[in-house]
Parts: C-alpha cells; sequence; structure tokens
C-alpha cells in the first residue's frame, strides 16, 4: 500500500448555519467568510431551502459517486430518522426539531467543502454563492423511506451480485466487513441512545413532580430548621430537573447526531465501494465481449468470409479498447475509493474526538453543578435541630 | 452476616430517641444475625442478648418468617393494654418479583448478547437482588429493634416467645373469610376515623397534632410515590447508560484504531456515574419517607384509638347522666364511666409521650438522611468529576 502524502491546504472556510426563518417553507442563512482565492468575495451570505441541500448532494452525488467517491448525505426529510423511534411528543416546528435540523444541514455543508475534491465543484460554488437558487426537483426521491432506499442501493446491488469477484487486493474486502461491522455496532448505540434520551426526559419531568411534593411536605412539618430543609431540598430538586433536561438535550445533540450522521456516512462508504465492484463488473463484461469477438473472428476465418472478417476485426479494435480503458477505469476507481476510505478515517478519527470531547464536558459540567447545589444545601441539613 | 453498611444506616435511622443507645442497652439486643431467601419465602435468624430472667438463656437464637413477624405486630395491634403506643410499624412483605422477572429475562435473553454483556448484567442483577434482600432483612430488624427499646412492648409475652420459643409459632397466613373481615375493620375504622376526627378535641396538643398527622401523612404518601417515580426513571437511565458503555467498550476492544480508543475512554466514566448516584438516592430518600408513611400511619392509629376512647367515655358520662336521672344501674353506670375515664386518661398520657417522641425520632431521622444524602451526592459527584477530568485531559493530549 502506497503511503500517499496529504498536503493539508492552509485555507480558511468558515461555514455556519444560522436562524432559519419560515418565509413560506424554511429558509436557512448561511453566513460564511473565506481567505480561498476562487470565491468572489471574502464574506457572503445566502439563503437555501431545505430542498436544495438535497437537490445539492444529489448533483453531486451523480457526479462523483460513480468515480468512487464518498459524497457526504445531508440529514433526512423524516423527522422519525432512521430508528424510527418517536421519543417524546415532537413535530415539524418543535423547536428541538429545528435545532437538530439546522446543525445537521450545518455539519453536512462543512463535511462538503472539507472535501478536497468536492470544494472543487462548480455546483459547490454555485450553492455557496449564488443568490438565487432554482428549485431542486426531484428531491421527493429523497424524502424518509425513499431516501434510506437510494442510500441502500448500493448494498442491495452488492447482495445480488451472483459473481464473486476474484479479489485480487484482500484489503478492499477487509474494508467493506469492517465498515459493515460498524454500521451495525452505531445503529445499536443509536437505539440505546435514543432509549435514554427518551428516560432522561421522564426523569426531568419525575424529578420536577418529586420536588413539588417535597415542597409540600416542607410547609406541613412543623419542624421549623426541618421545614426550611425540605423546601431547601425542593430547590435543589428543582434544579436536576433542569439538569437532567439539559444533560438529554446534550446526550441528543452530542451523542445521538453523531452516530446518526455516522450511520448515514457509512451508506456512503458502501455505495463507493458499490461503484468500484459496477467498474470491475464492467471490465469483466468488457473481456467476456472481447472473447467472444475473437471467437466470430475465428469462425469467420475457419468459414473463409472475408467480407465480414473486416466487421470482426473492427469490433475487435473497439473491445480491446474498452478493455484497456475500462480496466483503467477500475484501477483510478479502485485508487480513489483506497484515498477516500483513508480520508474518510482520518475525518472519523478526529469527528469523534471532538464530540466525545463535547460530551464529557458536559457531563463534566453537570458534575460541577450538582457539586454547587449539594454544597449549598449541606448546611441546611446540618442546621436541623 | 454482620451487620453490613447499609443495614447499619437503615437500623440506626429508627433509634426513638437520641439518648437512647439500642447498642448498649444489655438488657435486652434484638438483631438478624443471618438469613436465607428461599424460593418463595424468606427466613430470618432472629438473635437475642439478654440479662433478663424471664429467658432461660443469656443468648439464643430462632428462625423466624415474615407471618411471625406479622403476626407479632398485630398482636400488639389488637391487644387493649398497647392502645396508647404508636405501635412500630409492620415490615413490608420480601418482595423479590420483580428481580426474579428479571434474571429469568436475563436467561432467556443470553444467546442474543455477548459473553461480556451477559456477565456484566447478571452481576448487576444479582446485586439488585441482594441489596432488595439486605434491605428487607434490615426492616425486619428494624421492627424488633423498636419494640425492644420500647419500655412496654419489650416485656410483651408474645415478644419473648417470638424470640425465644425455638418451635414454628404455626402462624398461618390469613384465609380468605380473614382477611374480609379485616377489610370491613378498615372499612368502619376509616369512617369512623372520619367521624371521630370531626369531633374538635378540647386539649390543644391533640387537636394540633391531629391536624399535623392528617396533613402530614398524605403529604408524606405523595412524596414517597413521587420518588418512587424518579428512582424508577433514573434507573431507566443507568440501565440505558450501562448498555451504552458496554457496547462502547466492545466497540472499543475490536482494534487499536484511534476511535476504538476513544470508545473505550469514554465508556469508563459512563459506567461508574450514573448507576450508584440511583442506588444511593434510593436508600436515603425513599426508605425514609416510606418508613415515616408507615410510621405516621401508626402515629394516626393511636389518635384514631384515643378519640374512640374519647368517644366511649362522653358516652359513658351521658350513659350515667342518663342512669341518674332514672335512678336506674346508677352503679353500674359508674363503674362503666370510670373504666373508660380511665381508659381515656391512660391513652392520652402515654400517647402524648408517643407523640412527642415520634416528633423527635422524625427530626433526627430527616436529619441524618438528609445531611448523608447530600454527602454522598457531593462524594459522587466529585469522583465523577474527577474521572471525567482525567478522561477530557487524555483526549485533550492525544494529538
Amino acid at each position: 500500500m502506497q503511503l500517499e502524502e496529504e498536503v493539508e491546504d492552509k485555507f480558511e472556510l468558515n461555514i455556519s448555519i444560522t436562524n432559519p426563518e419560515k418565509v413560506g417553507e424554511f429558509h436557512y442563512i448561511s453566513p460564511f467568510s473565506t481567505t480561498l482565492p476562487m470565491f468572489r468575495s471574502k464574506t457572503f451570505t445566502v439563503r437555501r431551502r431545505f430542498s436544495d441541500f438535497l437537490g445539492l448532494y444529489e448533483k453531486l452525488s451523480d457526479k462523483h459517486t460513480p468515480n468512487g467517491y464518498i459524497v457526504p448525505p445531508p440529514p433526512e426529510k423524516s423527522i422519525m430518522g432512521m430508528t424510527k423511534v418517536k421519543v417524546g411528543k415532537e413535530d415539524n416546528s418543535s423547536a428541538e426539531f429545528v435545532e437538530r435540523r439546522r446543525a445537521a444541514l450545518e455539519r453536512y455543508l462543512q463535511r462538503v467543502v472539507f472535501h478536497p475534491s468536492l470544494l472543487q465543484d462548480p455546483d459547490v460554488r454555485e450553492f455557496l454563492e449564488r443568490d438565487d437558487m432554482p428549485r431542486a426537483h426531484n428531491t421527493q426521491a429523497l424524502s424518509g423511506a425513499g431516501f434510506l432506499k437510494m442510500i441502500n442501493r448500493a448494498t442491495d446491488s452488492l447482495s445480488k451480485m451472483t459473481i464473486k469477484m476474484n479479489e485480487s487486493d484482500v484489503w478492499f474486502e477487509e474494508k467493506l466487513q469492517e465498515v459493515e461491522a460498524e454500521d451495525q455496532q452505531l445503529r445499536k448505540l443509536h437505539i440505546m441512545v435514543d432509549s435514554l434520551v427518551g428516560h432522561r426526559k421522564e426523569l426531568s419531568v419525575n424529578t420536577g413532580g418529586f420536588a413539588k411534593s417535597v415542597a409540600m411536605l416542607g410547609s406541613s412539618e412543623d419542624n421549623t430548621a426541618l421545614s426550611r430543609a425540605l423546601s431547601q431540598l425542593a430547590e435543589v430538586e428543582d434544579k436536576m430537573e433542569q439538569l437532567h433536561q439539559e444533560q438529554a438535550a446534550s446526550d441528543s445533540f452530542c451523542f445521538a447526531e453523531l452516530l446518526a450522521d455516522y450511520i448515514r456516512l457509512l451508506g456512503s462508504v458502501r455505495a463507493s465501494f458499490d461503484q468500484r465492484m459496477k467498474t470491475w463488473q464492467r471490465w469483466q463484461d468488457a473481456q467476456n465481449m472481447l472473447q467472444k469477438k475473437r471467437e466470430t473472428e475465428a469462425k469467420l476465418l475457419w468459414a473463409n468470409k472475408p467480407d465480414k472478417l473486416q466487421q470482426a476485426k473492427d469490433d475487435i479494435t473497439e473491445w480491446e479498447a474498452k478493455v484497456t480503458q475500462y480496466e483503467r477505469d477500475f484501477d483510478r476507481v479502485s485508487a480513489t475509493v483506497r484515498k477516500e476510505v483513508l480520508r474518510f478515517e482520518k475525518e472519523k478519527a478526529c469527528d469523534f474526538k471532538k464530540q466525545i470531547i463535547k460530551y464529557l464536558e458536559s457531563l463534566l459540567q453537570s458534575q460541577q453543578q450538582l457539586i454547587k447545589y449539594w454544597e449549598a444545601f449541606l448546611p441546611e441539613a446540618k442546621a436541623i435541630a | 452476616l454482620p451487620v453490613p453498611a447499609s443495614e447499619k444506616h437503615l437500623h440506626s435511622m429508627m433509634l426513638p430517641a437520641v439518648n437512647v443507645d439500642l447498642q448498649t442497652d444489655a438488657t435486652l439486643q434484638v438483631d438478624i444475625s443471618d438469613a436465607l431467601s428461599e424460593r418463595d419465602k424468606v427466613k430470618f435468624t432472629v438473635h437475642t442478648k439478654s440479662t433478663l430472667p424471664n429467658f432461660k438463656q443469656n443468648e439464643f437464637s430462632v428462625v423466624r418468617q415474615h407471618e411471625e413477624f406479622i403476626w407479632l405486630h398485630d398482636s400488639f395491634v389488637e391487644n387493649e393494654e398497647y392502645a396508647g403506643y404508636i405501635i412500630p410499624p409492620a415490615p413490608p412483605r420480601p418482595d423479590f418479583d420483580a428481580s426474579r422477572e428479571k434474571l429469568q429475562k436475563l436467561g432467556e435473553g443470553e444467546g442474543s448478547m455477548t459473553k461480556e454483556e451477559f456477565t456484566k448484567m447478571k452481576q448487576e442483577l444479582e446485586a439488585e437482588y441482594l441489596a432488595i434482600f439486605k434491605k428487607t432483612v434490615a426492616m425486619h430488624e428494624v421492627f424488633l429493634c423498636r419494640v425492644a427499646a420500647h419500655p412496654v412492648l419489650r416485656k410483651d409475652m408474645n415478644f419473648h416467645v417470638f424470640l425465644e420459643y425455638n418451635q414454628d409459632l404455626s402462624v398461618r397466613g390469613k384465609n380468605k373469610r380473614e382477611k374480609m373481615e379485616d377489610f370491613f375493620k378498615n372499612v368502619v375504622k376509616s369512617a369512623d376515623g372520619v367521624l371521630v376526627a370531626g369531633v374538635k378535641d378540647v386539649d390543644d396538643f391533640f387537636e394540633h397534632e391531629k391536624t399535623f398527622l392528617l396533613e402530614y401523612h398524605n403529604r408524606v404518601k405523595d412524596a414517597s410515590s413521587k420518588s418512587d417515580r424518579m428512582i424508577r426513571s433514573h434507573k431507566n437511565a443507568a440501565d440505558d447508560i450501562n448498555r451504552i458503555a458496554s457496547t462502547l467498550y466492545t466497540l472499543g476492544t475490536q482494534d487499536s484504531t484511534d476511535v476504538c480508543k476513544y470508545f473505550l475512554l469514554v465508556s469508563l466514566p459512563l459506567q461508574k456515574i450514573e448507576a450508584r448516584v440511583a442506588a444511593d438516592e434510593d436508600l436515603k430518600l425513599a426508605d425514609l419517607l416510606k418508613y415515616y408513611l408507615r410510621e405516621s400511619q401508626a402515629a394516626k392509629d393511636l389518635l384514631y384509638r384515643r378519640g374512640r376512647a374519647l368517644v366511649d367515655y362522653e358516652n359513658a358520662n351521658k350513659a350515667l347522666d342518663k342512669a341518674r336521672a332514672k335512678n336506674k344501674d346508677v352503679l353500674q353506670a359508674e363503674t362503666s364511666q370510670q373504666v373508660c375515664c380511665q381508659k381515656f386518661e391512660k391513652i392520652s398520657e402515654s400517647a402524648k409521650q408517643e407523640l412527642i417522641d415520634f416528633k423527635t425520632r422524625r427530626v433526627a431521622a430527616f436529619r441524618k438522611n438528609l445531611v448523608e444524602l447530600a454527602e454522598l451526592e457531593l462524594k459522587h459527584a466529585k469522583g465523577n468529576l474527577q474521572l471525567l477530568q482525567s478522561c477530557v485531559g487524555v483526549l485533550k493530549g492525544d494529538t
């Protein structure tokens, strides 16, 4: 395996997506700044619809997936996401859902521009710069089930392959197995984290209920110091209700969303492997066709039909060229897939590290708050006489 | 089985008065030295040390089951002599159903999880079972200790038989008819209770206590059920976190890539954080509230008995007036009135002291538990904080 030196272009391209506003449908304003010379200006802001993001993905996927690139997928249209588990009352307009979608779109766009090849794509430039985007069509296919179906198309065709690919490089086979195993684990984790979010929200509500009943108990207690301590306890439990709520949000935004992103991304990874298989298949088919043409030529020589011979010879030349071309394509796509996977894994390590740190820091903050609250309460409890 | 820390807590929570030290009262010391959990029953070894002449030996043990504790409690309740005391509440029935069910489910689902996950879950469920077991032992012990510490109840004949008689007491559980009788008795009692409670008491102390206890009992009941609910959610969340931590650990040990390292690192604090806190809250707050729910009911029952005695006394007064007016059966009415008067005054006198002791006990128990709760929460939060800080430090330092 060749170690490819990655020249990291030191450039700046800060993208963020802020406050969506409802103008007919949701428009997302994405201000960003850049030092890259290829953009017209240093800072600019554009408005995009959710369907524009989906349209961008479609364009990029059509162009680059066949060449083995891992094209980052956008978030789903549906509320349910991929686990089909309803966590509490959520609707299209809930603040939580809006925020979740905004953050997901931001991450999506950031992944696209951080991809060195995709950044060069004129469609990406247009998306970032153009004032008015024409409505993207054919994004119906990208809603809910249709979306997942498209991503999983790769795996469907993969499993339907009856011809076992003569794998010259075991790296690809091993990698694909790794990807599939990881996909399973991440899906399992995602379901568990969703369950956790639900239980934490429940805990928050029940803590609030408990806080109120402790307050009531305190007010009926006839020992003054105990009564005061109980009402202080009620306040602490009230603050815990808030803490649990915040923690549930962190579970969801840091953890669950990270997992969801990577489950989708792994789908794109499998798609690129599938493309490589397809190019291999095309090469094999071409080789078979060439063989057939050669047999035809041989038959014609035997049968001594000189008039058809020229056609046969032309066919052979044509297919020889195709075989050469398709072999080159296969090699090129293989190299791209390999490079892409390495890039993806590096990005993934970075991403996970960042999010895990963020998640741990949120847990850390919770503990610090807890310490504060209980330290304030302890003297009240000790004062009971 | 030496009294473990968790039981010690529960045990000393119930000290009747602050200056009565159960441990140094050499005349009568009772504890549960061992317990055995069988299929559908628990066998408690009740161990007694006593210098009292009533007992044949100075130290002895018997084996008792839950029903025998209930028999003893009910015998106190039904004894007219003890009408003026707060009868220590009976210990709740040992209930391992939920825990057993979980263990069974785990066994059924063994095939669907890794060996590590299975072992871990099994350990946890076993720990849960053990915790419930310890708690039921503690509750039964506390009941006996309260009786042993009570100046009057400790002398009770049935109590001595319970402690000493080394055969089965043959107290069967109540049959259906008896349960129905109990049910109706309670219905009548509560209707009566409303009636009696409606009569304004001449004595300010008791009037205040009545109002106070009625409200307090209801609020403790509400707080107890809300705390149970909160703890259940906490346990659910903790279970989720444990499962997540296990999965992260499995993912993390698959190979030595960076991402796997991160998974391993984050699984460690997750495993520690939630489960402990849920268990300790359970012990402190929920048990405290549950116990005072039963105690406040026992105090209410005392007030009810006094109220009944008052009604009887007032009725006897009325009967005496009537008898005097008709000049018929006056002596009989006088005797009856005197008996009622004595009974009422006896109950009132001991009841007053009992209710004052109850308050003292309650305040002391709440103080002890609230302080311990706060200290435990702080200990865990600080431990968790350290663990999280070191994990974050490792992650940030790892370039």
